[in-house]
């Protein structure tokens, strides 16, 4: 079972924090193992899925997208469909019911996109706790909507102008703020990433994603999918995805962003083009100079625009056991066009990534074939740059 | 002897306290930072600590995260910061440790950098986001190229982590006074004293305390506790202005500071 007992898949992850925050993680993870092993505490967190996000999502079958690309049969795993319209709701109630259990009474988090952001200002919001959000100026400015939703939700939005101004950035601002306020702030990261054991909290909340959809499949086809396909920027809705299939013969591809394309410098291909190094807690493939230095990532989806990338994901690459490929900001359009034409789904661009690999590998595969892809989220965030972008 | 243990020892003799200046190297130039150090060291700071800039620094605050900027700008990397360290060589004996986060030094590869450190004259090395638990290879290098690692302790580290802290450590403990990142503050938190004294009832190794000192006063009160006294956002800031006569009100905060802390 990964990770070991020192946060590691496999030389990737770890804890490479400041003293002042290892006590916390070590309290997290004696809370979080405790936590699993109390049903009051699964029941609550079930409870809030199914009556508050709307789970289970659908598994829906794409048909007309089926017919249009002529090969695999193509389903799609809704987790647009959930409240707050993404799938980062899934982990934000498993984290926050945890800060409420270690007596927290404070919450804050990074958000790219805006969509973790919105996500834990919605259940700091149910759960009546004091919640500020970091987000980068660059992402406030293309994501004003969520800005303005997390301020209705009663979170305070923190500017941060430093770096790239975006999601890293916010990530180093979380964590100055976590530092400075730890005995009573809880940090809720919002992806697979960050030092043990976030990595592995983040993907067991998200494998809801993965237990629904094997068991949705089997029901429907009786019969296990040929791919599984999701978009990777810290790489939470695909682990969620994966995670449940580790053990079945099930191929698995994260989708990268290419951003302006794999030949320039403006991308997010974290492991398609990084190499190994230690950012925001943990041993994972990270998008560097030479100095070791952080590269600014680029893409069109504020939400894949990371340089790093969760170090189980760079643990499925380098053993195999999952594939990685990217796509350009161009192609993710085409996706999120395809989709919503053909389908009547706007989806959010991140996703749009995903589902623009699908339809390519969909052609090339038989009629027998099954994919299943993340439709991590919706595109109702994304209107303002497409409008711009088309 | 590391020359950071030789400066202790000689300091304990005459009754006094460590005065440890952090500057980041390469702000706001390599050539700058040269002629600081040594200016600092006539300044009467005892032990140098030069900060390698790096682009995610989470533990800094506002003035030394700028700093950083700076420097990257300016084109500072380890290699460069390594080649003035050997210039410097040629000039000072003065104890000189890097402050550096992980992934530099990670990218540079481990067993060059302290080899490096080691050829070109670097004491000692403080890495505040390589917990313990990531040290072991760190450890075993700095053992072995006499270099000394330099662990933190914080506020909220528990007796069992200190004491495991001290034992890895070498050179001296580095305390942070407060929960929180560097930069300077106008308060300190009342119970540094006693928590420096319980580390201090844990090991025999000096203790040195920074994160937040800024003026003299504070470093008087902190330099009555501690072995060492670190001071850098409040120097940084002077520096960086990199307005002609910097460097002189630089010389100027140093050697008021040295006062204080020397207790003179």
């Amino acid at each position: 079972m990964l990770p070991d007992k020192k946060g590691y898949f496999d030389g990737f992850g770890g804890r490479f924090m400041p003293e002042t925050l290892m006590p916390v993680l070590y309290e997290l993870s004696d809370e979080y193992k405790k936590a699993m092993s109390d049903n009051a505490f699964k029941k609550e967190y079930e409870y809030y899925l199914k009556e508050y996000a709307g789970r289970q999502t659908p598994l829906y079958f794409a048909k007309r997208l089926t017919e249009m690309m002529g090969g695999a049969r193509i389903y799609l795993k809704r987790e647009d469909l959930l409240h707050t319209g993404a799938h980062k709701i899934n982990n934000t109630l498993g984290q926050v019911l945890l800060a409420r259990r270690m007596g927290k009474k404070r919450v804050i988090a990074e958000t790219g996109a805006g969509q973790h952001g919105v996500s834990t200002a919605t259940i700091a919001a149910l759960f009546g706790l004091e919640c500020e959000i970091f987000m980068g100026e660059e992402d406030i400015r293309r994501q004003s909507v969520n800005v303005f939703k997390m301020k209705l939700l009663g979170a305070k939005v923190t500017s941060v102008s430093a770096g790239s101004k975006t999601l890293k950035d916010a990530m180093n601002e979380t964590i100055r703020d976590w530092v400075a306020n730890v005995r009573d702030t809880y940090y809720v990261i919002g992806t697979v990433a960050g030092p043990h054991p976030y990595p592995m909290i983040v993907r067991d909340f998200q494998s809801i994603i993965g237990k629904e959809a094997r068991r949705q499949i089997i029901a429907r086809e009786n019969k296990l999918p040929d791919y599984l396909v999701a978009c990777v920027g810290g790489g939470s809705n695909a682990m969620g995805l994966f995670y449940p299939f580790m053990n079945d013969k099930v191929k698995m591809v994260g989708v990268e962003a290419a951003g302006l394309g794999m030949n320039t410098d403006k991308h997010a291909a974290t492991l398609c083009k990084g190499s190994v190094g230690v950012l925001h807690g943990s041993k994972s493939y990270l998008l560097q100079n030479e100095d070791g230095q952080i590269k600014i990532a680029h893409s069109i989806s504020a939400g894949l625009d990371y340089p790093g990338v969760g170090p189980e994901h760079s643990y499925l690459k380098e053993s195999g056991r999952a594939e990685y490929v990217a796509v350009t900001d161009k192609q993710a359009l085409e996706g999120f066009r395809m989709l919503t034409e053909i389908e009547g789904i706007i989806p959010a661009l991140e996703s749009s990534h995903a589902l623009y690999y699908a339809t390519r590998l969909a052609k090339k595969l038989s009629k027998k074939k099954i994919i299943i892809v993340c439709l991590s989220g919706r595109g109702d965030k994304d209107i303002d740059i497409v409008r711009g972008a088309l | 002897m590391n020359r950071v243990d030789k400066k202790f020892k000689k300091l304990k003799k005459e009754g006094k306290k460590a005065f440890i200046a952090y500057i980041t190297a390469g702000d706001p130039a390599l050539a700058m930072t040269e002629r600081a150090v040594l200016a600092l060291e006539g300044a009467g700071v005892d032990i140098i600590e030069l900060g390698i800039p790096f682009s995610d620094p989470v533990a800094d605050g506002p003035t030394i995260q700028a700093a950083s900027q700076r420097a990257l700008k300016k084109g500072a990397s380890l290699k460069k910061i390594f080649a003035m360290v050997r210039a410097l060589r040629r000039k000072t004996e003065m104890p000189l440790v890097f402050m550096t986060y992980f992934n530099p030094v990670f990218k540079f590869g481990l067993v060059k950098f302290f080899k490096t450190c080691r050829e070109a004259g670097v004491d000692g090395v403080i890495i505040p986001d390589l917990s313990i638990e990531e040290a072991g290879e760190t450890i075993a290098l700095g053992r072995k190229n006499v270099v000394a690692t330099i662990f933190l302790a914080a506020p909220t580290s528990p007796r069992k982590r200190i004491k495991e802290i001290a034992a890895k450590s070498r050179g001296f403990i580095y305390y942070v006074s407060l929960t929180g990142v560097t930069g300077a503050r106008t308060k300190l938190p009342p119970e540094v004293a006693a928590n420096v004294k319980a580390i201090k009832s844990i090991t025999d190794k000096p203790v040195a305390v920074g994160f937040g000192i800024s003026d003299a006063a504070q470093a008087r009160t902190i330099a009555k506790c501690a072995d060492g006294v670190i001071v850098g956002s409040a120097i940084v800031k002077m520096m960086g202005a990199g307005t002609k006569g910097a460097l002189g009100k630089t010389v100027k905060l140093a050697e008021s500071l040295a006062r204080a802390i020397h207790g003179e």
